[in-house]
């Protein structure tokens, strides 16, 4: 369906090469344009599955498996170095790992209005913030741009992935830290090659459940100092208290203190109407 | 060839006015005049079947659908049981609908038989995992039936996750005539007795009871897609995405597994199983199928656990026809075994395939179901028909395979004369007694009538559960809510 061949036009030897260059450009064009577009088509069924009932895991391996292949060959074309060049600046992250791994992360949510992400939604997010939200899905970073694009997302993204996400976590955590020793080559094609083991393990991740370990590793409790964890707390979401954003898990005992006066986060709108929504999951999950 | 619709029955028809776990044999289906073969005619029939495919298959009954269709009537299985004489089907309700073949009379050289209903029963429930909060549905995967040894039928059924023995027993007396007891239950006081009597049978109504016998569960992580019952009538696989459990049927509490593809990481998964099923003569031999397009077979007698095949069914792709569906297309969705045990078919979204059991290295017969969707791949990718999983079938004497493909089309091949035929299951087209005409489907603008364009195709109707009787030339299949029967007689 996607064979690249050039369409071979019979015309005056003069004009002839540049009537193929321009014709094959138009054709390769075409291809990429189409293979873009199945790459997005792609991912977007791999976000929206819909979440009552376990989705088809032969689908998801089939449609995975699918991306991969479009994104070694776009790797091999060199289009996919075009592609993050363009979504990131300097010093950026890949963005695939933003594209693939943040919309495959969200196939496992149950999405009250399932958002569909384009695959330009990154911007100005720095890598720290990108790794932290492909594990956690959920992350108060500093930067208050990534803020008001994350916040969206931070009150869908814990209900369901709790059980899972702790272990899930530490794998993907490992693998991006593997990921980036094994490759080689360029920073895109290390993206590229090791993202896809992470979204695929992401979306597989959810297939099983495991038993969250606790973690010892301090880098993951670093990772999780980031996180909010007030939003378990019934007494703190009634009060409508939102902690720092940069408050340690055992924080949390401080902030159940009577005496705790001063929310020292700004809450952006965003982030109450999230608390509602996670209230309301939560509602659900300690037992309406 | 020429095939008739032999009965076409509504689901959703058949549930007004019956109770769910016990029915009485139901005649609310017309009687449907249908020829029966004679020994006489089936050898004709073989005769004419080697040199083309002779006969017609005729339609016994049409019942349409009254009522809006629910999506808990779509038809999810079907399947005969080995001496054809009964027809299951499940649904996406966790309904079993098995029908009865009546002849009213054997003697006679022509005669009648229907497909009534014999029982209907509530096999699955929707559950919920409250671990992963999510829910199971109830929608019954496959049926199998276990080879008859009383009076009593014996089937599994399954859903994504559990596994049910059912039995189907009749019950046409009823012990009369006890001491203690009123005819209608109520109790008589031991003072009033003045005599003794011995309660005896008497005739009753027949009564189909079906009962479950045993419940597997918790056996499976992932999604049960294939049972299979053995030859030695004891022990069974059932066989999910990532891996196989061999159970025997007496015991529910435990299964053996024999088959685990699940990497250690799940992020390396890239292959999954797609169908199994055990071999119809050898007990210890049984293949699965995988979504890369390879079907492997295992010996139980190797090891406990079956990871490393006995032998591996692949066919070199073709590079000339490769693109990124090249791997979807690829994908399993059925493999059955021949009725001799030689020969293996295997079903992938657009061809059908036929392997020797002894040369794996490519199939003996390829047969192509619908190759004009080949340039419809991506329309068919984003609407998500490529994940269709279509099954297929062997005629009795394994002449013939039958799949089913879109726009209620089924498609037959006859392996001996190399032909094969187009058919519509559609009550629209053929009357009872009326022969079907087959169908082409072309490219062209030109339309001769039995002539549809590829681009008219409608790929909400597909045909992708099928059974053929096992020794009559009967097919059952089923559309989306329509059991449509054909029988095939000669010309």
């Amino acid at each position: 369906m996607f064979s690249k061949g050039t369409k071979r036009k019979f015309s005056d030897g003069d004009e002839e090469i540049s009537d193929e260059s321009l014709v094959g450009a138009r054709v390769a064009s075409s291809y990429s344009l189409q293979r873009q577009s199945l790459l997005d088509m792609s991912l977007i069924k791999l976000q929206l599955c819909h979440m009552l009932v376990e989705p088809n895991l032969c689908r998801s391996v089939l449609i995975a498996n699918t991306v991969r292949q479009i994104q070694e060959e776009m790797t091999h074309d060199g289009s996919w170095h075009m592609v993050t060049e363009a979504f990131c600046g300097p010093g950026q992250s890949p963005s695939e790992r933003l594209v693939a791994t943040e919309v495959l992360c969200r196939s496992r949510e149950q999405d009250a209005e399932p958002k569909l992400f384009s695959v330009i939604s990154y911007e100005g997010c720095r890598e720290e913030e990108v790794v932290a939200d492909e594990t956690l899905c959920s992350v108060s970073v500093s930067d208050t741009v990534s803020n008001v694009c994350l916040a969206g997302r931070i009150g869908q993204c814990w209900e369901k992935s709790e059980l899972s996400g702790v272990e899930r976590d530490e794998e993907a955590l490992e693998d991006s830290r593997l990921g980036s020793g094994e490759d080689e080559e360029i920073d895109t094609e290390d993206g590229a090659s090791t993202e896809s083991p992470k979204t695929t393990g992401q979306v597989f991740g959810t297939f099983e459940i495991k038993n969250s370990s606790p973690a010892p590793d301090s880098a993951l409790e670093e990772l999780f100092s980031d996180v909010d964890t007030s939003y378990y707390d019934l007494d703190t979401m009634l009060t409508g208290m939102q902690s720092a954003p940069k408050m340690g898990p055992y924080d949390i005992l401080d902030s159940l203190a009577p005496s705790h006066s001063s929310p020292s986060i700004v809450s952006t709108p965003k982030c109450r109407s999230d608390l509602n929504e996670l209230d309301h999951i939560m509602e659900i999950i300690v037992g309406s | 060839m020429r095939l008739n619709c032999a009965c076409v029955v509504n689901i959703k028809d058949l549930f007004s006015g019956l109770s769910q776990s016990v029915a009485r044999r139901s005649t609310t289906l017309p009687p449907v005049t249908i020829i029966q073969q004679t020994a006489r005619e089936r050898e004709r029939l073989l005769l004419l079947g080697k040199a083309g495919m002779g006969g017609c298959w005729t339609m016994l009954c049409v019942q349409m659908p009254e009522m809006l269709l629910m999506p808990a009537d779509i038809i999810s299985a079907v399947e005969f049981n080995h001496s054809g004489e009964l027809l299951a089907t499940g649904d996406r309700g966790g309904r079993i609908v098995i029908f009865q073949q009546e002849q009213e009379s054997k003697s006679l050289p022509q005669c009648r038989a229907e497909y009534n209903v014999y029982s209907t029963f509530q096999s699955h429930e929707p559950e919920f995992d409250y671990l992963k909060s999510l829910e199971i549905e109830e929608k019954i995967n496959k049926i199998r039936w276990l080879p008859q040894k009383n009076a009593a039928h014996f089937l599994l059924s399954t859903n994504d996750k559990t596994i049910k023995l059912w039995k189907i027993s009749e019950r046409d007396k009823r012990p009369e005539g006890y001491n203690l007891k009123e005819e209608d239950g109520r109790f008589r006081h031991p003072s009033s007795l003045t005599t003794l009597r011995v309660p005896v049978f008497q005739p009753m109504d027949l009564m189909v009871e079906a009962s479950p016998r045993r419940v597997y569960a918790n056996a499976h992580t992932y999604h049960i897609n294939s049972i299979s019952v053995n030859s030695d009538n004891e022990t069974y696989l059932s066989a999910d995405d990532l891996r196989i459990n061999l159970w025997h049927l007496d015991f529910t509490d435990r299964s053996f597994n024999i088959v685990d593809i699940k990497p250690v990481n799940m992020e390396e998964l890239t292959e999954v199983i797609t169908a199994s099923e055990f071999h119809p003569l050898q007990c210890n031999t049984f293949v699965y199928g995988s979504s890369k397009g390879s079907v492997r077979l295992c010996d139980m007698r190797a090891s406990a656990l079956c990871d490393q095949h006995s032998k591996l069914f692949e066919e070199p792709e073709d590079p000339s026809t490769r693109s990124f569906f090249s791997e979807i297309i690829s994908s399993i969705s059925d493999v059955k075994f021949s009725h001799s045990g030689r020969y293996m078919m295997t079903r992938d979204y657009l061809t059908l395939k036929i392997w020797d059991l002894h040369m794996e290295s490519r199939p003996v017969e390829t047969y192509q179901v619908h190759g004009y969707l080949r340039s419809k791949l991506c329309s068919l990718y984003e609407n998500d028909c490529i994940f269709d999983k279509f099954e297929c079938c062997w005629r009795s004497d394994d002449s013939e395979v039958m799949t089913g493909s879109y726009n209620n089309f089924f498609r037959m091949f006859n392996r001996d004369a190399q032909q094969d035929v187009t058919l519509e299951a559609s009550w629209e087209n053929g009357s009872p007694g009326c022969p079907l005409k087959p169908w082409r489907v072309c490219t062209g603008s030109r339309r001769k009538r039995n002539e549809i364009g590829v681009d008219c195709l409608d790929f909400s109707r597909k045909i992708l559960y099928t059974s053929w009787h096992p020794q009559d030339n009967v097919v059952a299949l089923a559309t989306v809510n329509n059991l449509y029967i054909f029988q095939e007689k000669p010309n």
